[in-house]
């Protein structure tokens, strides 16, 4: 790689400040305030703190509902980031078929991408409200007892479909781009050694497309983890029950609407552990079997 | 081992002909080159054959089957791409063992093929590396073992050198002329280098735009070509090619030389002398003045470039590397009156 040699330090120093600081304000900040209020216990009108050391994750970690959060969450986020991007690869290998409108049709697969979370919640909603939903109506036809705002698991597939739809197209542009740098010949050569294009795919394609697989996998994970906060907010509030209330949105929940911050403040602590801990397995271990070209 | 048919072959991309009906015969064993020009239709020839493009009429057969619409895989043929196509992720173990897994090859067998080819091609200290800590010239040595691993009807090389630099490129232009008389497989090879095809064939298709303006050994392209594209196209430096006019015995050159000849086919003509077929002497009979532009030493050789005196026609001529002259030096040269090549000035045709 070049180097590249700046006359005096100050200057790379200000090339980064712009990024710096916004990772101070943004990031940095609200963590550390996170730390300190998850060992602090507000009284109820908040005008005080006292310090309560581990008090409040022994509390968190000993409800039932934040290990029902978990669970939730667990099953979220598998369905989704695995969803969305064997959907997404799906969709890519096809569209990398199609010889004419191509670009037609990868504008059209890359929209949903510019939806607004809330406004795609809404979208899935009303397509889906046993009242009035324009799909609801025929899944009820075909058998199916359709009732997301009474049924916990019609819930969580309204969720996981919206947010899964929702980040199809972000994966769908790397799996094009990822496709598009495996060149022609190493198929056609697969082709003349004998493989179908279905096996071509699982020993050539597959493999060459890891370093975007991986890359993706990471970003879906933290995708499902905290993007998909205005998708469950906007469709289920979390509910019905508690059958759709991820981590993320319970500490919402417990922090800006039942104004428990040390809980809300605790639960993030281990929320930001839970991922760093994921990613950095995922790069420890799955990073390991990816070849890089 | 099989022979290889192409029955007028034919080729549209969106309504517009490519390749103008091509018909080759390729004995079983042979090794045939195309050799043309960049877009003369040569590679997408070689990939009608293997099956990575589908032709648009006429017929190919390997063996005695016709294979129009069968799979590439189905054809029992083996390439080398110009790119070499080796799988990264795999070892070249793995990439030479790629097919014969798929076919379903018992694992002793696959071993024992793969370390046959990997000796042959010398590959054996590289067998557990990836394509990418390889040379350029180690890479397309495994590109030529997975296609000769998998013993194949027919050998299809498309540009397999041009990604080599010069001195490898002999090496290994020496290298695949050894395996073919070891193998004895048919093979098709495309290239757009000359001196490749003219030393690796066993015949030759010259072609351009989509048309083979020629199918011979490379001894007949060579003194005999067809046309004045072959003529023009086969040989560095090139054929000089000019207008003259024939009167009776007579050829007249530009600025008026007269040279008698043997036999002169039509009125006006486009004549055709190779460099070497040009001698510069003290004098002779029908000899003529040229005046040297500028000299190009080789060594062993030396080309001048001149034109003719009387006329701005332009002539090259090959001389000993020891010839002492010099730019602006006047010459008297004579033709060898046995290897004129005369050409039709409205099709390019040759004439007898």
């Amino acid at each position: 790689m070049r180097r590249t040699v700046f006359p005096h330090k100050l200057l790379p120093w200000l090339l980064l400040a712009p990024q710096l600081a916004i990772t101070l304000i943004f990031f940095y900040w609200p963590a550390a305030q996170a730390f300190r209020q998850s060992v602090l216990k507000e009284d109820p009108f908040g005008l005080s703190s006292t310090f309560v050391g581990l008090a409040n994750f022994r509390k968190v970690l000993g409800d039932p509902a934040y290990l029902n959060a978990l669970q939730v969450t667990v099953v979220f986020s598998l369905l989704v980031a695995f969803g969305a991007l064997a959907v997404a690869l799906f969709l890519a290998v096809q569209a990398e078929k199609i010889v004419r409108h191509k670009g037609f049709y990868r504008t059209l697969m890359i929209w949903p991408y510019a939806v607004a979370p809330a406004i795609a919640g809404m979208l899935w909603l009303f397509m889906f409200n046993p009242s009035f939903g324009t799909l609801a109506w025929p899944l009820r036809q075909l058998g199916f007892d359709w009732n997301p705002l009474l049924d916990g698991d019609d819930a969580m597939a309204l969720v996981v479909a919206a947010a899964t739809w929702k980040q199809i197209s972000y994966n769908f542009l790397f799996f094009v781009a990822g496709l598009q740098a495996i060149p022609r010949s190493l198929l056609e050569a697969a082709a003349i050694d004998g493989a179908s294009r279905r096996h071509a795919f699982w020993t050539i394609v597959f493999p060459l497309l890891a370093p975007t697989t991986f890359f993706l996998l990471v970003v879906n994970t933290v995708y499902a983890l905290f993007d998909t906060f205005g998708i469950i907010h906007a469709v289920t509030g979390g509910g019905p029950g508690r059958a759709t209330e991820t981590l993320v949105y319970k500490v919402y929940n417990d922090g800006f609407v039942n104004l428990i911050i040390g809980d809300s403040a605790a639960q993030s602590v281990i929320l930001m552990v839970i991922v760093i801990a994921l990613t950095a397995f995922q790069f420890r271990f799955i990073e390991r079997r990816v070849h890089y070209a | 081992m099989a022979r290889i048919q192409l029955q007028d072959v034919r080729k549209s991309y969106a309504g517009q002909e490519v390749i103008h009906g091509v018909t080759i015969d390729i004995a079983n064993g042979e090794f045939v080159v195309i050799v043309g020009p960049s877009g003369c239709g040569k590679s997408t020839l070689l990939r009608m054959v293997a099956g990575l493009e589908e032709i648009t009429s006429g017929t190919i057969s390997i063996g005695d089957r016709v294979v129009n619409h069968l799979e590439p895989r189905d054809r029992n043929i083996a390439m080398v791409f110009q790119n070499y196509a080796l799988y990264p992720h795999m070892t070249v173990r793995d990439n030479m063992a790629y097919g014969l897994k798929l076919a379903g090859m018992p694992k002793a067998d696959i071993d024992a093929a793969v370390a046959r080819a990997a000796a042959m091609l010398e590959l054996e200290p590289y067998l557990d590396r990836k394509p990418r800590a390889l040379s350029g010239g180690q890479r397309q040595r495994v590109a030529m073992g997975r296609a000769l691993v998998r013993e194949p009807a027919a050998f299809l090389l498309d540009e397999p050198l041009s990604n080599l630099d010069a001195k490898l490129r002999v090496q290994m232009r020496l290298q695949i002329k050894d395996l073919h008389q070891r193998t004895g497989q048919t093979t098709l090879y495309v290239t757009h280098d000359q001196v490749e095809a003219m030393t690796l064939a066993d015949r030759l298709v010259v072609m351009e735009k989509g048309v083979a303006q020629q199918i011979a050994t490379p001894y007949e392209v060579y003194t005999t070509p067809a046309n004045e594209f072959v003529a023009g196209f086969i040989g560095s430096p090139a054929m000089n090619i000019f207008d003259a006019r024939c009167e009776g015995q007579d050829l007249i050159l530009p600025g008026g030389h007269r040279v008698t000849v043997a036999s002169c086919p039509a009125e006006a003509i486009r004549l055709g002398l190779r460099p070497e077929d040009i001698e510069a002497v003290t004098h002779a009979p029908d000899a003529f003045p040229v005046v040297l532009q500028s000299v190009e030493w080789l060594g062993a050789d030396a080309y001048g470039y001149c034109v003719i005196e009387g006329s701005d026609t332009r002539l090259t001529l090959r001389m000993p590397g020891n010839a002492p002259l010099a730019k602006g030096d006047r010459l008297l040269i004579s033709l060898s009156r046995s290897r004129l090549h005369f050409f039709s000035p409205e099709d390019g045709r040759r004439l007898a």
